[in-house]
This record gives structure tokens, sequence and C-alpha cells, in this order.
């Protein structure tokens, strides 16, 4: 019924559910949601503004801020600024708080549900320093 | 005022022999390029994915590669040049949408996906139709951006070239199909990359040193340069303003909000960009490559400012609009003024540069897009619908082949006889079919439980069909003077992207569709899908 997804390596299905209702995972899952869904509501509804604005706002995007330089150029640059940032702020948010996370349970799940070297896959994450979950390439 | 015009023009002919011997030095070398990766795909893997193997910076370039096609080159440098500020509005669209890709689509789709979009949409839904669906909608939003791309290459080698008739035209057209079609069917996905990566350093390279030698003229200081732009474009402080383009009345305000939500939920739907995260091994490598591509997008859009007020002050509008009446030849003009003017040694090799990169920019789009639609031709299509999963990895690959060489005279043909088709329009009109007919399916599949086949295939044809009757009943193909039927009118729909109304419309009928099926959704695949797209595990 199944197409032929991949050969090898493919962990018994029944592992996923254990770990998807495991405590580790449903942090993970919150912590990326918290950040993810807030974060692109904020820049859909701030370049939507943007949009709005130099649709709508004419007297306040000509105004002049530094010689030729009107308010619609500066919010035009500061949409370029923030999408760097929020870029970077994303980059580093997952490096620090999700990646470890995401590899640990990777490594349990890829070792059959048993948890990589640590006691229980509702370990505080300060425990699984042992863990060393190999990056498959 | 035309005097610089005709230089163009009549230059042309002394410039050619230097554009076209750059032109064939890169596509010798791209070809090169192809014939070696050629020899090192093996598997399925290799051809599709480039064999997973592309570091972060790698495909980041390459994905900036796919996405600065020779519309945001010389058509936002244009707009700029001739709408001042609505030209700058436009492009900011192109790189805010590429938080969308990077929050919510590239990792979970590298973790959870294979070849083509399809995979990840069909894993917790059935296979079939789901796959029917986004295969469809993968070809047409190729074919349309594919043909917005061989129409600009007509217009533009025309224009550089300084040819004209019908002719040569479609001889240029045909050139670029036949090459488009060698990197894909020799090189895969390797060689596709190798060449958007190599068009990437170029692009970024020729518009770094014109934005240097115009800023150079302005010492330095943005406030000057705008202020001559301004002067010399004969609007005043208008030309720094919104409104020249977008603002002229409240239908043309509603078409820019229109296509703002077309550009910023279109480029996560796109899917020759889908398939560039499944080149890097990991979803954290598709995080770097996209980051690299948002730094690299960001910093060429922010130059195409130098670039398109810098043609409006130094070139002026008349000789712009004299050369072509779209702007599309201001950046090439621009090229030729800074490199010291027409006559001169420098003008005239920079003019060559510019437009070879221009050349060069075309080629290496059409190639991602051939790629993507054939992939998910034979992947979706042939392979999992057609033969239900009993194919062998040779064949699906052959089939892949076979219909890069289809899609490619497709375009061909389509290409010669649709000069008359507008090349910006029909790539405004690709993002809004990728938004409606593709991302909402992406975003429940990824994140509503809930979420049924039934929701996936309406809300995919919903906005797919939405999207393409709304575009055949508006001013884009009848009752205007740039209409593709500019003879009749037949329209009834006022704006000339559909996004404002298809994209809604996509999101509700994927709730509806759910809703009403007595469908119960997977909820073990959803589980699994769930855990490998934040994890990584199983990846491919």
């Amino acid at each position: 019924m199944e197409p032929p997804v991949t050969p090898g390596r493919q962990p018994d299905p029944a592992v996923y559910s254990e770990v998807e209702s495991s405590e580790e995972f449903r942090e993970l899952r919150r912590s990326y949601r918290m950040f993810a869904f807030p974060v692109a509501v904020a820049f859909l509804a701030w370049y939507l503004l943007y949009v709005l604005l130099s649709s709508f706002a004419d007297g306040l995007m000509s105004t002049k801020a530094v010689g030729h330089l009107n308010v619609a150029f500066f919010l035009g640059i500061a949409q370029f600024v923030t999408t760097f940032l929020i870029a970077w702020w994303y980059a580093r948010f997952a490096g620090a708080r999700l990646d470890p996370r995401a590899e640990r349970l990777k490594a349990v799940v890829e070792n059959g549900g048993r948890p990589a070297a640590v006691p229980g896959p509702a370990a505080a994450p300060t425990t699984a320093t042992d863990a060393t979950p190999e990056e498959t390439v | 005022m035309s005097a610089q015009a005709l230089t163009l023009a009549a230059g042309a002919s002394d410039h050619r022999p230097l554009i076209i011997t750059l032109f064939s030095v890169f596509v010798a070398v791209t070809l090169g390029i192809t014939v070696w990766a050629g020899r090192r795909t093996k598997d399925a893997t290799d051809f599709y994915a480039g064999g997973r193997s592309f570091t972060g910076l790698q495909n980041g370039l390459a994905i900036s590669g796919d996405y600065m096609s020779a519309a945001s080159f010389l058509g936002i440098a244009g707009s700029i040049a001739l709408a001042g500020y609505d030209g700058f509005l436009y492009s900011i669209g192109f790189l805010v949408a590429w938080l969308v890709a990077l929050l919510l689509v590239a990792e979970p789709l590298r973790n959870s996906g294979r070849f083509t979009m399809a995979d990840m949409l069909a894993y917790r839904l059935r296979q079939r139709p789901v796959r029917t669906a986004a295969g469809t909608s993968t070809i047409v939003v190729s074919i349309f951006y594919l043909l917005a791309q061989m129409v600009g290459a007509g217009a533009l080698v025309s224009l550089l070239l300084g040819v004209h008739g019908d002719g040569p035209k479609r001889l240029i057209v045909a050139l670029v199909g036949v090459v488009m079609v060698l990197y894909v069917t020799i090189g895969g996905m390797k060689g596709t990359t190798w060449v958007q990566i190599v068009k990437a350093v170029l692009l970024i390279l020729g518009t770094l040193l014109i934005t240097i030698l115009v800023m150079d003229k302005f010492h330095w200081n943005p406030s000057s340069l705008l202020g001559a732009a301004a002067d010399r474009s004969g609007k005043g402080s208008a030309f720094l303003e919104p409104g020249l383009k977008y603002g002229v009345d409240t239908t043309s305000k509603i078409n820019f909000i229109s296509l703002a939500l077309a550009l910023v939920f279109g480029t996560a739907g796109l899917p020759h960009v889908l398939v560039r995260f499944y080149t890097v091994p990991t979803a954290k490598v598709a995080r770097k490559s996209v980051n690299w591509a948002i730094g690299i997008i960001g910093a060429f859009y922010l130059m195409t400012l130098a670039l398109g007020f810098g043609a409006a002050a130094l070139v002026g509008h008349d000789a712009i609009v004299a050369s072509d009446k779209a702007g599309n030849t201001a950046a090439p003009l621009l090229a030729e003024n800074v490199g010291g003017g027409a006559g001169t040694t420098g003008g005239a090799i920079l003019l060559a540069v510019i437009s070879a990169v221009a050349f060069a920019t075309i080629l290496a789009v059409v190639a991602g897009l051939t790629l993507a639609s054939s992939a998910s031709f034979a992947h979706d299509l042939w392979a999992n619908v057609i033969r239900r999963g009993k194919v062998t990895e040779k064949n699906e690959v052959a089939t892949a082949k076979i219909a890069a060489v289809v899609i490619g005279a497709v375009a061909i043909v389509l290409g010669m006889y649709a000069t008359k088709l507008n090349a910006a329009a029909l790539v405004a009109l690709a993002f809004a079919v990728a938004a409606s007919a593709n991302l909402p399916t992406i975003l429940f599949s990824l994140y509503w439980k809930r979420f049924t086949t039934a929701g996936a295939v309406w809300s995919i044809y919903g906005g797919l069909v939405s999207s393409v009757v709304l575009v055949i009943f508006s001013p884009v193909v009848s009752g205007a003077d740039d209409a593709l039927f500019s003879g009749s009118d037949f329209h009834w729909f006022p704006l000339t992207n559909p996004g404002i109304v298809s994209i809604p419309l996509a999101f509700a009928l994927g709730w509806l569709g759910t809703m009403l099926s007595r469908e119960q959704p997977d909820a073990a695949k959803y589980q699994e899908l769930e855990v490998r797209a934040l994890t990584g595990a199983g990846a491919h």
C-alpha cells in the first residue's frame, strides 16, 4: 500500500508514536512552535503594515528625513534589516535550543526507541551529555 | 535625448562579437561542468538531489541563482529606473518571503521528503490523489515561470544584440532551450546546481562592480544619488515616494496588495526552490543555506537600488524608454555609461559583461525549472501514480530525462510563439499559483493534525483553478492595451494578480474539504511525520 520509501534504516513505526508522546519531544515541538509561529505572524504583519502604509499613507511616507532620504526609504531599508535579524536570530535559537534535542531524539528513534545511553526519553536535557548522536550524512 | 538610446541599438552591432564571445565562454564552461557532474551522477539521489552533498554556502548560492531571474535583475532595476520607489517596493516582497521558507518550510521538508514537494505532502495522506494534484500544480507553476524566462530571453536578445525580426529571436529561444535540456539531462541536479553557483557568483560580481562605479560617482552619498535621480526623472520628489506605479488609483493599490501577498506566500511554494532543500545532507544545513540565500538575495536587491536610481540619474528617463519601454535595458545602459560612455572601450566591455551575465541568468533559471518539473513528472506522476511504485530507479531517472526533453520542447515552442506575453506578469502569476495551490497544503500538512486528503486535493485544485481562471478573465489577457488579446475584451476581474482572492480561497478550501470529508486522518502517520520533520530521524 505504501510507496517504496526508503531502503534500510527505517525504524519500526511504533517507535515514532512512542517518541511523539515523550516529554522531551513535546518540549522540542513546543519550543519550536513558540518561536516560529509568533515570529512568522509578526513579520507578516510588519510587512503588510509596510505595504499598506506605502499604498495609503502618502503624507507620512513622503516626509523627508535626511537630505533626499524620506520615511518610505527608511521603512523599506528597515524591512531588509528585520529580515536579516530574524534569520540570524532563528539560526541562533535553533542552534542552541532545537538542534541538541532534535539530535538526541533522532538517536533514540534510530536506536529502536531505546534511549541512547540515557535513562528514558523523558530525561532532562542536561543529563544527556554522554549521548553522542552521530550526524548521519 | 535619443542619441544615447540610438547608440545602444546601433552600437549593439559593435558589441555583438564581444557579447557573443563572453556568452559562448559561459556556455562552454558550464557545459564542461555539466559533463563532469554527469559522470558523477550514478543513482536517483544524485540525479534529483545532487547526492545531497552540497554545503550551506554552495546551496545558498544555488538558491540565489535559481531565484534571481532575469526578471529580477533587469526587471527590478528597470522598474526602479522608471517608477522610482515603487520598483524598490516590489523587490522587498521577494526578500521578506524567504522568512516563510526559513521558519516554516525548509527544515521539515528536508527531513520528511525525498525528491519532490509531493513526497512530503503524500507522507500522511493518500498517495495517488495528492501526488497527482501536487505534480500537476508543480508542472503548471514551472511552465508559467519557464515561459516568462523564454519570452524574456527573446526580447532581451533582440535588444542587447540589436537583432530584429522573429527569425533571430526564435533561434535564440531554441538555443536557450537546447542548452537548458543539455544541462538537465546530462548533469542532473549536480550539474544544474553548479551552473546556478557559477551564475550567482557572476551576477553578484557584475552587480557589485556597477554599484561601486555608480556610488563612486556620487561620492558614496545615497542622498545625492537619489536627488540626482529625482531631478532627472522629470517627476521630482514624487519619484522617491510610493505611488508612481502602484498608487495610481484604488484598483492599482489593491492590485499591489494582491501582488505582495502572492510574493510573500509564493516563494516557499515554488517547486524549483523547494527541491533545492533536498540537495544538502541535513535540515541544519538546509537552514544554513536559506540564511546564506537571504544574505545574498538581500544584498543583491539593495544593489539593484543603486542600479535603478543610478540609471535614472546617469542614463536618464528618456534614453531608457527610447531603448525599451518597460525599462529592461536600464542596467546594461547604465553599465555602458559608468564604463566610460557609448563609444568607449570601457563602456563596450561593461555593456558586454552585463549582457552576458543576463543571458547566463536566464539559462541557469530555466535549467532549474526544467529539472524541478521533470523530476515531479517522473517521481510523482509516472513512478508513483501511473506505475504505482512498480518501477526501477533507473527507469524513473530515464523518464525524468525524457520529461525534461518534452518540457524543454514545449517551452521552446511556446516561447517562440508567445512573444506577446508580458514576462513580468507571467512571473507574478507563477508566484500567485504557487502561493495558492502549494503553500496552504504544505502548511496544513505539516502543522494541522486533522488535515485530510480531501482537504489537500480541494486546496491544490481550488488554488490552481481559481488563480488561473481569474487571470484569464483579468486585464492581463484581455481588455487592456498591453493584454495578450488587446483587440478583445472579456475581462470581469479587475486585478492583474489573483492572489488576494485565490490564496485565502485555497486556505479556506483546505479547511472545508477536511471538515466535510468523512475520512479519518491517519494519526499514527501524523505522529511519524512530526517526529521525522522535527528531529530528522529516518531522513533520506
